[in-house]
């Protein structure tokens, strides 16, 4: 089947999908962002977070058929490609980053966060990242990042 | 220690610099195994036993066969070479022929054009089995029928310490369990293989932990020799143990060479469950002996492994929980017994802490037994029975190097209880449940507890095995190159590499080149191995390498030419244990103490730890910012372990397969750590001091938590994961 979804700003379509598709297999296999991960594929990890429509999804819960003429935003819409964005530095400086796996996924999910809520508690943070598994890091390093970017932006 | 932690470019030893990968990871821009793309490139699919025990009939590949888009269906009979592999006794088939042991063991592969074929493949193949009833119980192992030729037990080993028959005034007994940890890494297993043009051997890029042995286990598999299997790390998504043997390493590279295509194979989260080896069950009993004033005389043990049905590692796991059976502690006489047996449960083998975690659980739950019975503070009896410098080990073996046991104790003990509030007063989501509670609850009815242990965790490869890793560098025009084969799993060894180069180089521009066959072997990144073992071949081929631009420099010539060492490190040798258990087996120690804040909800039987306070013997710090996060993330398993993490086997079947069902912390379960003290005593021999740090935090942090879950409940808790209705029934 067919169908064309704006992705980081340029509409892409797929011709030859398959009924039952995730958008994060049509992200990954036919369109070329592999930066979506998939640790799971059933809505339990968020590592295949991305936004669509400004709303933060796990994209393997996603038909990807169904985003036919919808916004999506990924990992790889983050930043320019050669700069990092604050929360991408942050991930980089605090040490957010192990194995990397669920990073994408998180700094998807920080970034979807901040732009709701300026100064969100370290609760609140808690909570809004508690769908996103990270294996690695037992959270401390990616909570801090959180925390730099708060006050930095707090004060610019 | 946390916050105002700052990174440093071009860093050197002991300062915090940022990780090269960091990067490329943040920006969805880093290649893990299953991101990898090859131009007409098939899928590859596994087909596996739904029986933990049953004969092969038949195996019909034809209807598999007969899928448009499938390229080729492979069984037992199309394994060229060995048809067996293992870590340390090539025990388990490549595909299964005749019997299959557990459930998901493999029997074929499939190669197709997408995924979804292959899986479809997978099922279209027909075979007909003889379902017996399988052997699950450990305890049964020994003594029933064999279902492997080479027997049920993988090893037994007693250790007979001082007097064994020497009795203390005061004895404590305990029966202690700890269920099946799964290592959950996030990027499931993957790999990629392209087969050479002439059809004889093959290369593969490889989501794993120990590069060189793959390439071996594999290409005896296949049947060529290890030259014609070039291998490369490909990006690996965490690993804890659970890459360390081989998965679908042999598979991939078969279904490669069989169909002269490229082939990758990912497994789904469900497969990943049953396709690596997990932390062994264990069931402990113990009997510790002291005098009244605390002064422990004897610790008798009996501690059964599952090993599940292949020999993984569980022989090296099983000397491990023996050896340190009695803990960080001075024992005179012992009498402990260990024994790993094969049944027909999932196999098991290393996962990070590697017999020290179960046999922690237990014997910190004696101590403070112990401690209860005698009426002494249970953190004064850990210091009156502290190791130190010049003690031995209940092997025999003399406390040599760096061994801070009494300092990480007392700087943990003495960390000022955390300014966190009570469950009383606490926010509904930071109680025990958080927003999921079924019932409001009484505040008294969730009550607070501390709890406190202390390990030991021996470090790199123990027993006589001869541990080297290889590390090429080469500098020119300034710029340093390092090549070792150390496989990256998340841990950070490409920014240590960086930090040893630099300092010892007095280099800034450093390039850590991707871990392959091309050099030689690191070993395995496990046994908080790598900075000690890599580390030490980074600084063993750097330190040639300087010798030489300094005698260029001192004789006035040009430094701008190439130079150029390979340097292979060992660590000092081990000794093989002898027959009653002694020798000096191991060649290094890490402590490392952790207390434990939960509160629990009485009526619902539900934990929330709220705060881990830890001390640890690191020896020198390379880099503090990623000592906070090995630590950090160990005592998130450490935690998992404790209150929510256990594969749940049912007649051999596991029934939680998921992230649904198997838990493991989310940034809401994840306490608060605080890190006390990171007590730098310097290791003799090891590159700059340092010890490894990866396991340690897992160890004593499930203790910890099970002993403030009794402190606040007034429960025994014998059993890890701790689940509600221990609590509450
Ligand atoms: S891959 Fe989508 S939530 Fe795990
Ligand atoms: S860094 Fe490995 S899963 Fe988060």
């Amino acid at each position: 089947m067919s169908y064309s979804v704006q992705i980081n700003g340029v509409v892409h379509t797929v011709t030859d999908g398959g009924i039952g598709e995730s958008l994060l297999y049509a992200l990954r296999e036919r369109l070329g962002f592999p930066g979506s991960k998939n640790a799971c594929e059933q809505g339990e990890c968020g590592s295949c977070s991305v936004v669509v429509d400004g709303a933060l999804v796990c994209s393997c819960l996603v038909l990807a058929a169904a985003c036919d003429g919808r916004e999506v935003v990924t990992i790889e819409g983050l930043g320019d490609g050669s700069t990092l964005t604050d929360v991408q530095r942050a991930f980089v400086e605090a040490g957010a980053v192990q194995c990397g796996f669920c990073t994408p996924g998180l700094v998807v999910a920080i970034d979807r966060l901040l732009a709701e809520q300026q100064s969100p508690d370290e609760l609140a943070v808690r909570e809004s990242i508690s769908g996103n598994l990270c294996r690695c890091t037992g959270y401390g390093r990616i909570l801090e990042a959180v925390a730099r970017v708060v006050a930095e932006r707090a004060t610019s | 220690m946390t916050s105002s932690t700052t990174m440093t470019a071009g860093a050197r030893v002991g300062e915090s610099a940022v990780r090269p990968d960091a990067p490329p990871k943040v920006q969805g821009r880093f290649a893990f195994g299953n991101d990898l793309w090859a131009d007409g490139m098939l899928y590859g699919a596994t087909l596996r036993s739904p029986h933990a025990s049953a004969r092969i009939l038949s195996i019909d590949i034809a209807p598999a066969l007969a899928i448009a888009g499938v390229h080729a269906v492979l069984t037992s009979d199309d394994v060229p070479g060995r048809s067996v592999f293992g870590l340390e006794h090539p025990d388990q088939p490549v595909l299964a022929s005749d019997v299959v042991r557990y459930v998901g063991e493999p029997l074929a592969v499939v190669a197709a054009d997408d995924p979804d074929t292959a899986r479809r493949a997978v099922v279209a193949i027909a075979v007909d089995y003889e379902v017996l009833p399988p052997l699950v119980d450990p305890e049964a192992a020994p003594s029933a029928t064999p279902i492997h030729p080479d027997g049920n037990v993988f090893r037994e080993l007693t250790i007979r310490h001082g007097d064994v028959d020497s009795v203390g005034e005061v004895v404590v007994e305990g029966e202690y369990e700890v269920g099946m940890q799964d290592q959950a890494f996030l990027g499931c297993e993957s790999g990629l293989a392209i087969p050479d043009r002439d059809g004889a051997g093959v290369e593969m890029f490889v989501s794993t932990q120990f590069l060189h042995v793959d390439v071996e286990q594999t290409a005896a598999c296949l049947g060529i020799a290890v030259e014609r299997l070039r291998a490369t790390v490909a990006g690996v998504g965490g690993a804890f143990g659970g890459r360390e043997d081989i998965s679908l390493q042999v598979h991939v590279c078969l279904l490669a060479l069989r169909t002269g295509r490229p082939v990758k194979m990912q497994y789904r989260r469900d497969e990943s469950f049953v396709g690596h080896v997990h932390r062994h069950p264990a069931r402990m009993r113990y009997r510790h002996h002291a005098r009244r004033d605390g002064t422990l005389v004897k610790v008798e043990a009996r501690l059964v492994l599952d090993g599940g049905a292949y020999a993984s590692t569980s022989s090296a796991v099983l000397a491990n929980a023996t050896c340190f059976a009695a803990g960080p502690y001075r024992v005179p006489n012992a009498l402990i017994e260990g024994i790993a047996v094969r049944t027909n449960n999932p196999p098991c083998g290393a996962m990070r802490g590697f017999g020290n975690v179960q046999a922690c659980f237990a014997h910190e739950a004696q101590m403070d037994r112990l401690a209860d019975e005698l009426g002494i503070d249970p953190v004064d009896l850990r210091l009156r029975n502290a190791l130190a410098p010049g003690d031995r080990l209940v092997t025999n073996q003399l406390l040599t190097g760096a061994a801070p046991v009494e300092a990480v104790i007392r700087a943990c003990a003495q960390a000022p209880l955390p300014d966190i509030v009570g469950p009383a007063m606490g926010e509904p989501m930071a109680r025990p449940g958080g927003a999921g509670r079924t019932a409001a609850g009484e505040p008294d009815r969730v009550v607070r507890g501390v709890g406190f242990a202390a390990s030991i965790k021996n470090l790199m490869f123990s027993e006589g095995f001869d541990d080297y890793s290889t590390a090429r560098v080469v500098v020119e025009d300034g710029r340093v190159t390092v090549h070792c084969a150390c496989a990256e799993v998340g841990q950070g060894f490409v920014t240590v590499a960086q930090q040893i180069a630099r300092e010892v180089l007095d280099l800034d521009d450093v390039v850590v080149a991707p871990a392959d066959t091309s050099v030689g072997s690191a070993g395995s990144t496990s046994a908080s191995r790598q900075t000690m073992m890599s580390g030490g071949a980074v600084e063993g081929a750097c330190r040639i390498v300087r010798e030489q631009i300094d005698t260029d420099r001192d004789a006035g010539r040009s430094m701008s030419g190439r130079y150029e060492a390979t340097y292979e490190h060992h660590h000092a040798p081990t000794t093989p244990l002898d027959a009653n258990g002694q020798g000096d087996a191991h060649a290094a120690f890490a402590f490392a103490a952790h207390r434990a804040v939960v509160d629990v909800d009485l009526d619902l039987g539900l934990v929330r730890v709220v705060d881990i306070t830890t001390a640890q013997d690191v020896g020198r710090l390379i880099n503090p910012l990623q000592a906070v996060g090995q630590i950090e993330g160990g005592i998130a398993q450490g935690v998992g372990l404790a209150v929510m993490e256990e594969l749940v086997v049912r007649d051999g079947r596991i029934v939680n397969a998921s992230f649904t069902d198997y838990l493991i912390p989310t940034a809401l379960d994840m306490p608060t750590v605080t890190i006390a003290a990171l007590i730098e005593d310097p290791e003799p021999n090891a590159p700059f001091g340092a010890k490894g740090i990866g396991e340690p935090p897992c160890i004593s942090s499930v203790a910890a938590v099970a002993a403030a879950i009794r402190n606040a409940t007034g429960r025994p808790v014998r059993r890890v994961p701790v689940r509600p209705e221990d609590l509450v029934l």
